[in-house]
């Protein structure tokens, strides 16, 4: 198996650990939690193929993996202000409870 | 050439403390374990040789992503009756079904794909913060910019989300304090 393997292999069962996670946690921060972990295995994946593809001194994958954690950092402050607003409301915190949009 | 060893080590530790953030009971506990993840995902760069990527993600996501889970673990109590036993939905099943095709899918597309398999891999690609720095501002200068615009959009709108609301409706209990309410 070769290190561009190995690593793609990595990120998947990343990849597929934080959607296991997104879809049978009940509280809402683990939700967020595993699409976190989602996004930092699609990182892995951007790093890995920048390191073992053929034009390394574009950086591109690296750039990329740069932009990518900004948005991630927002994604992250933006959900778990959502969480606090919706927890104020409805004083609970377990995404199976959720079932109104308007309070 | 196959993977060194270092590599392996950080990958089990990775993938360990992913598998425990997302099955363990208690929601610090949890918080932790992502923090693992994280960190493991930073050495992950450094051993590829993404030294940036590697000490932005260690700043951004142990110093601040795990810390902000943290505190919104803090802020968001269970309520005294229904902590116990209940930490998967009742869907869970089928999403642990539905997380393992996914993987079966994604790990028969790495395993068959011929890119993957003759994927050289040379010697470590040479960055200096330098040729970084001459990118951000020349070729990427329009995408930092936009995401310096997104982050301070996103920091306005998080504080005005969590920020409490001030005058409550009268005849409403939105807005005011969990103490008066309670």
């Amino acid at each position: 198996m070769t290190p561009l393997a190995g690593c793609l292999l990595v990120s998947a069962l990343l990849f597929s650990v934080g959607l296991a996670g997104a879809l049978t946690r009940r509280n809402a921060i683990l939700v967020l939690a595993g699409i976190e972990l989602m996004l930092n295995a699609a990182n892995l994946n951007f790093i890995a193929f920048w390191r073992f593809g053929p034009h390394p001194e574009y950086l591109t994958g690296l750039m990329f993996v740069i932009f990518s954690i900004a948005v991630a950092a927002a994604e992250a402050a933006v959900g778990l202000a959502l969480i606090l607003a919706i927890y104020r409301h409805a004083r609970t915190s377990d995404v199976s409870e959720m079932t109104e949009m308007k309070g | 050439m196959g993977m060194t060893v270092s590599f392996l080590i950080l990958a089990i530790m990775t993938l360990a403390g992913g598998v425990a953030a997302m099955t363990l009971r208690r929601l610090v506990h949890c918080a932790l374990a992502l923090a693992v993840a994280f960190a493991g995902l930073a050495a992950l760069y450094l051993n590829l040789g993404a030294e940036f990527a590697g000490l932005a993600q260690l700043l951004v996501y142990v110093g601040a992503v795990a810390i902000l889970i943290v505190f919104a673990i803090l802020l968001t109590p269970a309520r005294p009756g229904d902590e116990a036993e209940k930490v998967f939905s009742p869907a869970g099943p089928a999403g642990a079904v539905l997380a393992l095709a996914v993987f079966a899918v994604l790990a028969g597309a790495v395993m068959t794909s011929s890119a993957a398999r003759q994927a050289a891999g040379g010697a470590v690609p040479q960055t200096t913060m330098r040729e970084i720095g001459f990118a951000l501002m020349q070729r990427y200068v329009l995408p930092l910019e936009v995401v310096a615009l997104m982050l301070t959009a996103a920091m306005i709108g998080a504080v005005i989300l969590a920020m409490r609301e001030r005058r409550a409706v009268p005849g409403s209990t939105v807005g005011q304090s969990p103490e008066l309410r309670a």
